[in-house]
């Protein structure tokens, strides 16, 4: 395998360094100039640019098997690789449900067989995802994707006596639930959040409460169960408060927020643009704000993308028939860096952390999140956090053309993405898979 | 001199006024003797004026009627006709919001019709108003009766009664202000007035009112 | 103006100058030839996503005495679950170069994704939009409030507003798109708005709206308000637990023979307004809906002369460029 040498790449913000990478790891690191470049090393002057951590996302719809015309594992970790990340977590909401170990094991050999990032099926807690019964957790966690978190995600696990049993069943090999937060009652027909812009456009309201009664349910019976949560895109300032609540009491919660619900508001459903549409949807800039906080001060832990292709065609169509979900892959890292980074609130050490390093402990990844020095696997991130260029999803390598950020200009660009040692993106385009 | 303006000021024009107020008196007295010898007398005449600025001259010319032949009941025989809603270039401008259309209550079949307007231009607007007319009853005569002929006649319409003709250029704009429908400050003998506004010409053969438009 | 689809971004001129056209419609439905040539040649669909013969015959009606060409578009038991059928529809209107669409659509905001989208050239008429907007309903509210004021002030209708006028609305405003229509040109046009309703159905969120809001309809009606206008409920909503039944509702927030007897007894100057289909021995009493108070016919017959001016406006000078040849 080809080795090469980075040269002058700021580490997480720090000082600049040089970083060797050959067989998949980097061997060396160093002031610049100390590191010397074997014979046939290729050089890549990263003057300027940031390294990170490969990103890691725990929450990634793949749409594959069943929705290839919205997404398949190829086209969808194509688009992680632009985006800088070398692992996703595939949502389980595919048909057939990711329910089985068949399935969990078709996924994750699809992404072993693309090349472009690692895939880590997500399991079901249900069968089907009907909240009705659990599904085989354990014979995924022995198959060959090693599952390890379970959600049935697009659908809150409602039923508190099964949440229960679900939370106590994983404990048996470390793993978690990953909790959608929706009270199914309180959001019946819901098409954007409870308040002032629901009440003038006349769209049935996804109240606040409905996504906090869950949240509050489950870190208490989390504690007496004494196991592990995960809660799917934090939405509201009240969830924020719940999961400070939990973390203070010593409860084993850990919480995820999504890009948009860090730069986008409910405000935009005035244009009735189904682009907007989201689930949960997009609330007032009050959350917005208690979400960015809550990602400073810990209350949050990681940035997932809830990246959610569709067709043009389910959301060509009037608001109340659209499907609900944003694109998120290829422009997380600038939403990150738009709301969070250029506002002084956390440094790039943080984005390493958040988007990277916590989710590869949450999950348990033993090759990712590594800090980036001698011995440590060569998943890495060049971020050129220059710049600003208009959003434009036509040029997205995901199928999904429903990016929210369409126009809009967003900093920063991935110049390059090492993944396993080899660089599935270099100078910002896309190049060949980690070869078999 | 100190014309006001209706509507917004166009560039680079002079503004000239053609018509006084006791010049535009004079010729409604003339125009309202010219009614009565056509018609001998004021059996059956019903005056009616075209919004907006053709109602006030309708109901000047229904005063006058009444002064000369006391048998004329000024009040009940003027009225308004809107024609908004009958013009041909509705597509190209936008519409104004329609004036009462306002009909004397004898109705007008059988009548003889005096239509009356402030300025006969293109034709366009007295062709809009013999198809509103249609639609509210059948007179038996209707004449037309225009305080100014401009000129650039684009249907095969005249006016029985002229106030005055005045030869101008289709570059020309001919303002008619009346205390009625245009309030506002004016000098003295000009709470009545009709201005010609001319764009000014780089070639001063071009567009000089009253003189060069008869080509 | 170049489409009508809320109220909330109507401004007081643009609210005026339908009214006072409206008012000149008004005077060509009660002469015997019953049309005008304005938009003849100029082709207008009704294209209705959800049953309501009412809207319809209104829209139709107006556009034909204004001499358009009609078409009815009744896309209602086609597949609209799967969206995609407003994007085809739109087009398919496009081919037949239809100058305005009148749409009813059950769901919020599709008149401006028509609107918006760039699929059609045409201009858009809301006729009712899921729970949104209604605008040409709460025009025909404000004319017949106008005229109801023009007559007790004894001077024409043409140029005035409702500044003064308290208006109480009662129902269920959560799901009406009359109420969200009328609170905002009520409020444009300086009247006063009351909303009355169980608090199950007010929306969450609605405290920054320019009304004030009661649960107690004696006490409102005591005011001695210049109308009161009685929303339709949905049948649908008696079941759903808004409240507990039909009677309980009734009781407190019908206008029953009781409450008009009380206005009666206080010789109060309120008209009792209803946008239809009423709900006789539901939300208003016979007594009601039949008393000389109540305006329902009035408003009917206004709805005709509301959607002529709308269309009017709209269509004329939709291909405008400046012309000086006016005379």
């Amino acid at each position: 395998m080809s080795s090469f040498l980075i040269s002058s790449v700021s580490p997480e913000g720090s000082d600049p360094v040089d970083l060797l990478i050959a067989d998949g790891t980097i061997v060396a690191a160093g002031a610049p100039g100390s590191v010397a470049a074997p014979a046939g090393a290729t050089v890549v002057d990263a003057t300027g640019l940031i390294a990170l951590p490969g990103l890691v996302d725990m929450h990634t719809h793949l749409r594959q098997p069943g929705h290839e015309d919205a997404e398949t594992v190829e086209t969808g970790t194509r688009a992680a690789a632009k985006g800088g990340y070398t692992a996703v977590c595939a949502m389980a909401n595919s048909n057939p449900v990711a329910d089985t170990a068949g399935v969990v094991e078709q996924v994750w050999q699809l992404g072993r067989d693309a090349g472009w990032a690692d895939v880590h099926p997500v399991g079901a807690v249900t069968v089907g995802l009907e909240g009705k019964q659990l599904s085989e957790i354990r014979a995924m966690a022995e198959s060959r994707a090693r599952v390890r978190m379970f959600s049935d995600d697009g659908k809150c696990v409602h039923d508190p006596v099964l949440m229960r049993r679900a939370l106590e069943y994983v404990k048996s090999f470390d793993g978690l639930v990953a909790q959608h937060a929706q009270e199914p009652r309180l959001t019946e027909g819901a098409q954007m959040n409870e308040g002032v812009v629901s009440a003038e456009l006349g769209l049935t309201g996804w109240p606040a409460v409905a996504e906090e009664a869950i949240i509050a349910r489950d870190v208490l019976l989390t504690r007496h169960v004494n196991s592990r949560l995960h809660i799917c895109h934090l939405s509201t300032k009240g969830s924020v408060e719940i999961v400070r609540w939990a973390k203070e009491r010593g409860i084993n919660v850990t919480a995820e927020v999504t890009p948009h619900h860090l730069l986008l508001t409910e405000e935009l459903v005035r244009t009735f643009d189904p682009v907007y549409k989201v689930n949960p949807p997009l609330r007032t800039n009050e959350d917005v704000m208690a979400l960015r906080a809550a990602v400073v001060d810990g209350t949050v832990d990681v940035i997932g993308t809830d990246h959610a292709p569709h067709t043009l065609e389910d959301k060509e169509s009037e608001w109340s028939c659209a499907a609900m979900g944003m694109t998120g892959l290829e422009t997380a890292l600038s939403v990150v860096q738009k709301t969070l980074v250029d506002t002084g609130m956390i440094d790039w050490a943080t984005v390493a952390k958040i988007a990277s390093r916590r989710p590869s402990e949450i999950l348990g990844l033993p090759d990712q999140g590594g800090a980036l020095e001698a011995g440590a696997a060569a998943n890495i991130t060049l971020w050129d956090p220059a710049g600003e260029t208009p959003v434009n999803p036509q040029t997205h390598v995901s199928k999904g053309r429903n990016s929210p950020y369409r126009g809009m200009p967003l900093p920063g660009r991935v110049s390059a993405t090492f993944y396993r040692g080899h660089p599935v993106v270099l100078d910002g385009q896309l190049t060949t898979p980690l070869p078999a | 001199m100190n014309v006001p303006e209706h509507g917004e000021a166009l560039p680079a024009t002079t503004s000239r006024v053609i018509l006084s107020t006791a010049d535009i008196d004079r010729a409604l007295t003339r125009i309202a003797h010219e009614i009565l010898e056509s018609n001998k007398g004021t059996d059956d005449l019903i005056i009616l004026g075209i919004a907006r600025r053709g109602y006030p001259l309708a109901q000047r010319l229904a005063a006058k009627l009444e002064q000369t032949d006391e048998s004329f009941d000024a009040r009940s025989a003027t009225g308004q006709l809107d024609i908004t809603m009958y013009r041909d270039d509705l597509r190209r401008n936008p519409a104004r919001t329609p004036q009462p259309t306002i009909i004397p209550d004898s109705g007008i079949d059988g009548r003889t019709v005096v239509l009356v307007d402030d300025v006969l231009f293109s034709g366009r607007t007295i062709r809009a108003a013999l198809d509103a007319l249609v639609d509210v009853g059948r007179p038996r005569i209707v004449r037309l009766a225009v305080l100014v002929d401009r000129g650039h006649r684009e249907l095969p319409i005249r006016a029985d009664h002229v106030g005055k003709n005045l030869p101008t250029s289709s570059q020309e704009k001919v303002r008619v202000l009346l205390r009625e429908s245009d309030p506002g400050q004016r000098e003295e003998n000009h709470e009545d007035c009709v201005v010609i506004d001319a764009p000014v010409a780089s070639d001063p053969d071009v567009a000089r009112p009253g003189k060069a438009a008869t080509s | 103006m170049k489409h009508l689809l809320a109220t909330a971004d109507l401004s007081y001129a643009d609210a005026l100058s339908i009214l006072d056209t409206a008012d000149q419609m008004a005077s060509v439905s009660s002469r015997s030839v019953k049309k005008l040539p304005a938009l003849r040649g100029r082709t207008v669909v009704n294209l209705f996503f959800e049953d309501s013969t009412r809207t319809r015959i209104s829209f139709e009606t107006a556009a034909k005495r204004l001499s358009a060409d009609v078409i009815n578009f009744s896309a209602k038991g086609s597949s609209v679950s799967k969206g995609e059928s407003l994007k085809d529809t739109a087009q398919t209107l496009m081919a037949m170069s239809a100058d305005a669409v009148v749409i009813r659509h059950g769901a919020s905001g599709a008149p401006q994704q028509l609107a918006s989208s760039g699929w059609i050239d045409a201009a858009v008429v809301n006729a009712g939009d899921g729970k949104h907007e209604h605008p040409t309903q709460a025009l025909l509210d404000a004319m017949t409030l106008r005229r109801v004021r023009a007559r007790r002030e004894d001077r024409p209708s043409t140029g005035m507003d409702l500044a003064g006028m308290h208006v109480v609305i009662v129902g269920d405003v959560l799901h009406s798109r009359v109420a969200r229509s009328n609170v905002w040109l009520l409020h444009t046009l300086g009247a006063r708005v009351t909303f009355v309703a169980p608090p199950t159905l007010l929306p969450v969120g609605m405290d920054q709206w320019p009304c004030e809001v009661s649960y107690d309809l004696d006490e409102v009606l005591a005011q001695r308000p210049d109308a009161v206008m009685m929303l339709r409920l949905q049948s649908e909503r008696m079941n759903a637990a808004f409240f507990p039944s039909e009677q309980e509702y009734t009781r407190a927030w019908g206008l029953t023979p009781e409450r008009v007897a009380a206005l009666d007894a206080t010789d109060a100057p309120t008209v009792i307004m209803h946008p239809g289909p009423m709900n006789r021995g539901l939300e208003i009493s016979s007594e009601a809906a039949d008393s000389p108070r109540s305006t329902v016919l009035a408003q009917v017959a206004n709805g005709v002369s509301v959607r002529m001016a709308v269309l009017f406006l709209l269509l004329s000078g939709d291909e405008s460029s400046p012309s000086l040849t006016d005379n």
